[in-house]
């Protein structure tokens, strides 16, 4: 696992590897919303927590078919499901991967972007918070996807259409957790709920994203 | 243990492509399979390495005990010769990477980018990939495609050093590798009749 681990990450910091993609997305989302809904201070506050959620998720789906498309492509994949590591532990390590090279930067870069948006002081902690609790279930819900499609053709489309409905609670929670502590309300119910939707998805989706790509390698 | 196949049939793409195939493997023997394109030698290989279920019959091997080796290598092009190999040992839990990267002469090639390699070469660390298994039973899947004569003697010799080592190696291959342990199995007569239904395929669902 610990090998997987590092030579997935070492490719996502190589050449192609598409590491940093996610992220320059994200500040282009931030930085376009400005723009498009006008400076005013007031406004951009209120919106803030929803514009950083549904942007993070955005740039979340960028990567998602590359978490198995290319070990497909130049069949990793089938010496992978021969090998001795059992292949839940390779689609959970996958999606470790995946949060570790877009979830975590996200995550961190948020705040930076949120004061773009003119994120009310209190908001800061709790939009860090919420992504940080959101961002892995984005990434195993994500990898279970990637696995659903892994051996179509141009299955990126296809895949976005599968995943955009499963992320919704996600960023329901997530986004409204950022936005009752922008203002100062209490957020202990969606922080569970939150805490509930990623420790469920990591729980039992390496078992469903395993099954499915066993089915697909046939 | 041996590799004991009994009355197996296989199915590609939902179509049977063989069906009443028997053999028995026993370490220190190779097998190789012959039979025009598209007669189920790669469905065989694959069946046999669990990646998908047989229609009928028994394989009387763990997949624990096999190394499969397929028409793509697995190689990150952009990881180097060694970082490649390395990666595999450490996946099946075995040390040292310097007798395979001798075995298939690729020492001179050790700190090269996978994507400089050319296709031969490639071939050379993608069977260079099965020393490091540490496993007994090899299945191998055209393995000398775009080998020169230089690097099929290379891994000829690979082979017979695995077999006088206890372990043994199916292989689908068109060319006479001259190893003088390998028995051929023509599997022209155990073609499957194509309208032969696959038993509990889709169509049973959508009946």
């Amino acid at each position: 696992m610990i090998a997987l681990l590092s030579r997935d990450i070492a490719l996502a910091f190589r050449a192609g590897g598409g590491f940093g993609l996610s992220l320059a997305f994200f500040l282009i989302v931030t930085v376009l919303v400005p723009f498009g809904v006008g400076p005013e201070g007031g406004m951009l506050a209120r919106i803030a927590p929803g514009v950083l959620w549904v942007g993070a998720l955005l740039a979340c789906l960028l990567s998602l078919d590359r978490i198995f498309a290319l070990d497909h492509e130049d069949g990793t994949l089938d010496l992978l499901a021969t090998a001795p590591i059992p292949l839940e532990t390779v689609t959970a390590t996958k999606a470790l991967v995946h949060w570790l090279t877009t979830g975590l930067p996200l995550t961190l870069a948020a705040p930076v972007l949120g004061i773009l948006l003119n994120l009310p002081a209190k908001g800061f902690f709790w939009l860090t918070l919420s992504l940080a609790l959101g961002t892995p279930a984005l990434s195993m819900i994500g990898a279970f996807g990637a696995a659903l499609t892994v051996g179509l053709k141009r299955g990126g489309l296809l895949l976005s259409l599968l995943v955009l409905p499963l992320y919704i609670p996600t960023l329901i929670f997530g986004a409204e957790c950022a936005r009752r502590g922008a203002e100062g309300l209490a957020t202990s119910t969606p922080v569970l709920m939150l805490l509930g939707i990623t420790l469920g998805s990591v729980a039992l989706l390496p078992f469903a994203a395993a099954a499915a790509i066993r089915v697909n390698l046939r | 243990m041996d590799l004991t196949v009994t009355d197996l049939a296989i199915a590609r793409g939902g179509i049977p492509v063989l069906a009443h195939v028997s053999f028995a493997l026993r370490p220190g023997r190779a097998l190789v399979l012959r039979g025009p394109n598209g007669i189920g030698k790669t469905t065989l290989l694959r069946t046999i390495a669990g990646l998908q279920p047989p229609l009928a019959g028994k394989i009387g091997l763990p997949a624990e005990d096999i190394a499969y080796a397929g028409h793509a290598d697995g190689i990150k092009a952009t990881l180097s010769v060694t970082e490649n190999l390395r990666f595999w040992a450490r996946i099946f839990g075995t040390g040292d990477i310097a007798p395979a990267l001798a075995a298939m002469d690729l020492e001179g090639l050790a700190l090269r980018a996978a994507h400089s390699l050319s296709a031969g070469q490639k071939r050379r660390l993608g069977l260079a990939r099965l020393l490091v298994t540490g496993r007994r039973f090899w299945l191998l899947d055209e393995p000398t495609v775009s080998l020169d004569a230089a690097s099929v003697a290379l891994f000829a010799t690979a082979v017979r050093a695995h077999l006088a080592g206890g372990g043994a190696a199916l292989m689908a291959t068109h060319i006479d590798l001259g190893i003088e342990e390998a028995e051929v199995l023509d599997l022209t007569p155990f073609r499957a009749s194509p309208t032969a239904p696959a038993p509990g395929g889709f169509e049973e669902a959508f009946a």
